[in-house]
């Protein structure tokens, strides 16, 4: 018979339509406002007593709490209304301390029935939801340099220890020069530093000096071990700063993508993500100590003072365990600090011969000055690298150090506490500059939300009047059709984790007009097969959706073909946009051909029929 | 709209051969003055692609520009443009100097200052202008990459006759498009490009459309020269080439009208592109075929299709 499906054919396509449904149902629920509750650490649990402590202060504050509790390792404090979210972290990241962190977040309100079948609402994009996007760019020449000092300074500790005098031992113009006092060790020392150093190639020139170049392999490596250790620190940093789910990525070869949703506090943000401040320890020049092993510094506070410091150093920021703010004696703000074992080690093992000497704490900063200059009418960009150093404290080394001490003199409690949590959160590899920034702030995003939203149902209603007075009841059918199109592109948008951004939401509307084009190519089809070829209805719908089927393939393979481009070579929006492009070109494929062909059949199939309203 | 109409309408027979010259006429004398247009003035290319900075702040009152440029250059600013955006109380300012983390709230507490009313940061955004290049050569690579996998799709499918048709159709369309920015010295940005992308896709899919059917007819019907094959051949697909192209623009327009600020653009040039898209499909894809003298030969051996049509599937 002609135009029947078999029943596992009508009831397969019935199948994936439900559980379509199913899986876009999250998205009709909204999100309560809520702040998220978790432990500086992992280690941290939040229990019911904090999460009960977090909910009296509310109340005393006058914020009204609709749910509290516990997931996991973090409390979920769901609120009523959306401007009390800012308030409701501050009062209660007062009341919990410094160990937690409280985050704004939207918690989902799905019946717990559809989040066991793993069902939930589908992201929403920083355009639509607010907050900042960072594109980040490593350092890496400062990469490499920064490794060359490391290296320069263990050479000379080498050196030192072999007895082997050198004049020089710097790191100039990507190579470290080394100069020795005489000519003859020069073959001493060059297998001596060769030693366990592959990465290395060593040169000798006429004039004596040892040149050593790092290869290009091992720059390789260390750029991709400084971008990973970028992105840890970045991730640390981040949750640090208490944001719901961010984004912290890898984007090419040095670049790194850090997107915060909610955070509208740019310039915070940016000071801490991108500082690269770390801590040196090294102890006060002796005075007669030869002035190429010392440095001077200013101090950070006290402009005119200035200290001599040993070159080497003791240990840096990087060996950092913890560190938290107190108070001392004076009330004035000071950072405890705990090293790591390898840290306490070296700070014992300097400290232990020189009780007496005077240690400094040595602030690093590595900034970038971005100017944009006109030259030849090209604009061209112009970073300037700078560091800023000085020293925050200098005192007398009473006994033996362990690993845990303190130091003052870091400034103001905010600056006390940016430090403890750059700290905390690791120093950079290599420093970073921005290279794009974009913020949205939240009224926008709710904006574009509705504006997304109302151009969807408006432009699907003015298609669904068109089809129904152009194509009567097989305007019926693919109207049906392409609702189902918008559920199952939703459905799929939401179960694949994508992000919708506006450019998004375009691609949804566009696909929409773009999906009946299918039908009406399988309704002109099926017309001209009655009203040329002289075919009975049921051979003409026979007729039709076979012939348009090959027709439809084609199209949609080379649109396709676009969409995947679009994907792979575009960023950020763009690639919001293939996404739902090509999502929708594969539904609507389904929609239009099988989900219009089940009720083209029900309606008609299978029996004599002079006419059909086409 | 009857059923009568609608049937009338399967028997529409315009002779687009004849017509022909003057589209190719049409054609020559839009693209002279995209191209002319592209060459002298070029794109007026948006934050994405040049670099800089952009702050879009929210007035409660309808300020001044002129007074907001004023207070900007006082305070030592060079080189920025003051726009409104979207409606007199969203004021849009790109700055063409680097940037700082503060640069976003130093522009708005400026202003703050010295307004009566209140002035909101509705959104900041710095672009490095390397990252605008790069953005640059993508866009212009994908664009490139897209045209080639589409031209070797259409030969291995249909013939490479077709491939060079439709990839001379859409350069068509592109170069339009790109002309149509340019003269009316409209922003081109990131999101533009994406619907210069979707519009590739689209009149890709009109024209592959009409070459089905062409490639239909060449197999099928014996009698009749080459030129009226292709003509009977875009006379059946154009109601269905109108009726999407309609459907398209109806929600492209309620985007343009309704999709807010921000989108405005991109559904400006989805606009355009549709309707370029169309217009080629029609009038360009068809007909360069018979100038490159297209013959039934060239579509003899049956493919797949015809395999297709008689197994009778269910």
């Amino acid at each position: 018979m002609l135009n029947r499906y078999p029943l596992w054919k009508n009831l397969l396509i019935l199948l994936v339509i439900g559980i379509g449904a199913i899986y876009a149902l999250p998205n009709l629920y909204p999100e309560d406002p809520a702040v998220q509750i978790s432990g500086t650490r992992g280690s941290i649990e939040i229990t019911n007593t904090d999460l009960n402590r977090a909910e009296q202060a509310l109340e005393k504050a006058g914020i009204s709490v609709l749910e509290a509790s516990l997931e996991g390792n973090s409390g979920l404090i769901r609120l009523l209304a959306d401007d009390q979210q800012l308030a409701a972290r501050e009062v209660i990241q007062q009341s919990l301390g410094e160990k937690y962190v409280v985050a704004l977040s939207q918690a989902a309100t799905t019946p717990e029935w559809l989040v066991n079948l793993g069902a939930r609402g589908v992201n929403l994009g920083l355009d639509l939801r607010g907050g900042v996007h960072f594109l980040m760019e490593v350092d890496m020449d400062a990469a490499v340099k920064q490794q060359l000092e490391v290296t320069a300074s263990e050479i000379r500790a080498t050196l030192r220890k072999e007895r082997l005098r050198f004049r020089k031992v710097a790191v100039e113009a990507g190579q470290i020069e080394v100069l020795l006092a005489s000519a003859e060790d020069l073959d001493k020392a060059r297998r001596l530093l060769q030693v366990d150093r592959q990465d290395y190639t060593f040169n000798a020139d006429d004039s004596g000096l040892l040149l050593i170049t790092m290869n290009e392999q091992a720059i390789r490596n260390l750029e991709d071990y400084a971008v990973d250790q970028n992105l840890t620190t970045l991730r640390n940093r981040v949750n640090e700063l208490g944001v719901a789910e961010p984004l912290v990525q890898r984007s090419g070869r040095n670049r790194i993508v850090v997107e915060l949703p909610g955070v509208q506090d740019t310039a915070s943000a940016k000071r801490i993500l991108g500082a690269t401040a770390n801590l040196e320890f090294r102890l006060e020049a002796n005075r007669n100590a030869e002035t190429f092993d010392t440095e001077t510094f200013g101090f950070r506070d006290q402009p005119n003072r200035t200290a001599v410091l040993e070159r080497d150093i003791i240990t840096t920021g990087n060996n950092v365990a913890n560190a938290s703010v107190g108070f001392d004696e004076n009330n004035k703000p000071q950072v405890n600090i705990r090293l790591n074992g390898q840290g306490g080690r070296f700070m014992s093992d300097a400290t232990k011969n020189n009780v007496g000497r005077s240690m400094a704490v040595l602030f690093i900063e590595h900034k970038t000055r971005t100017r944009i200059v006109e030259q030849e009418g090209e604009r061209i960009e112009v970073r300037e690298p700078y560091t800023e150093q000085g020293i925050i404290s200098l005192a007398t080394i009473q006994s033996q150090l362990g690993s845990s001490f303190r130091i003052t003199g870091s400034g103001s409690v905010q600056e006390a506490s940016e430090l403890s949590l750059l700290l905390r959160a690791g120093a950079l590899a290599a420093p970073i500059y921005f290279v794009e920034e974009r913020t949205i702030g939240p009224s926008l995003g709710q904006k574009n939300i509705e504006q997304g939203v109302t151009s969807i149902q408006i432009g699907l209603a003015l298609v669904v009047i068109f089809m129904l007075a152009w194509y009567r009841v097989f305007g019926i059918f693919a109207c049906v059709a392409l609702t189902t199109n918008l559920v199952l592109l939703v459905a799929l948008l939401s179960v694949l984790g994508a992000t919708l951004t506006l450019p998004g939401i375009a691609g949804i509307v566009l696909t929409l007009g773009m999906a009946v084009d299918a039908n009406v190519l399988i309704n002109a089809r099926i017309k001209e097969e009655m009203y040329h070829r002289g075919l009975s209805p049921q051979n003409a719908i026979h007729s039709g959706y076979e012939k348009a089927f090959a027709t439809i393939l084609d199209a949609n393979i080379t649109t396709f073909l676009v969409a995947i481009i679009l994907f792979s070579i575009g960023t950020g929006p763009v690639k919001g946009f293939a996404v739902t492009l090509s999502l929708g070109l594969l539904t609507s494929m389904f929609t239009a051909i099988l989900v219009t062909r089940l009720m083209v059949n029900w309606v008609y199939g299978g029996r004599r029929i002079e006419r059909i309203s086409l | 709209m009857t059923n009568n109409l609608s049937s009338k309408l399967l028997n529409i027979n315009i002779n687009f051969m004849k017509l022909r010259y003057l589209a190719f006429g049409l054609s020559a004398v839009l693209l002279l003055v995209s191209i002319g247009s592209l060459a002298t003035q070029g794109l007026r290319l948006g934050l994405d692609f040049t670099g800089g900075t952009l702050v879009e702040l929210h007035y409660t009152n309808s300020p001044n520009l002129e007074e907001v440029r004023g207070q900007l250059e006082t305070a030592g600013y060079e080189q920025f443009v003051v726009q409104n955006f979207g409606s007199s109380h969203d004021v849009l300012i790109r700055l063409n100097q680097g940037f700082s983390p503060e640069v976003g709230e130093q522009v708005r507490s400026l202003l703050d200052t010295q307004n009566a009313d209140k002035v909101e940061l509705t959104r900041a955004e710095f672009v490095g202008a390397q990252v605008g290049d790069e953005l640059r050569d993508q866009g212009g690579l994908g664009m490139l990459v897209a045209m080639l996998c589409i031209m070797v799709y259409v030969a291995f499918r249909f013939q490479y006759k077709f491939a060079v048709g439709s990839v001379l159709a859409l350069v068509h369309d592109v170069i339009i498009l790109l002309g149509f920015f340019s003269v009316f010295r409209i922003d081109f940005d990131l999101t533009v490009l994406a619907a210069l992308l979707a519009v590739v896709g689209y009149s890709i899919n009109d024209t592959i459309v009409v070459y089905d059917r062409i490639r239909e007819n060449f197999r099928k019907i014996r009698e009749g020269t080459v030129s009226e094959l292709i003509n009977l051949s875009i006379n059946q697909t154009l109601i269905r080439t109108t009726i999407t192209s309609i459907t398209t623009l109806l929600v492209v327009v309620t985007l343009f009208l309704l999709g807010g600020e921000m989108i405005h653009n991109f559904a400006l040039a989805l606009m355009v592109g549709i309707l370029v898209g169309t217009y080629s499909s029609i009038y360009i894809a068809g007909t360069l075929l018979l100038s490159m003298k297209v013959s039934r030969e060239d579509l003899a051996i049956p493919i797949k299709e015809g395999v297709l049509e008689e197994d009778g599937r269910p």
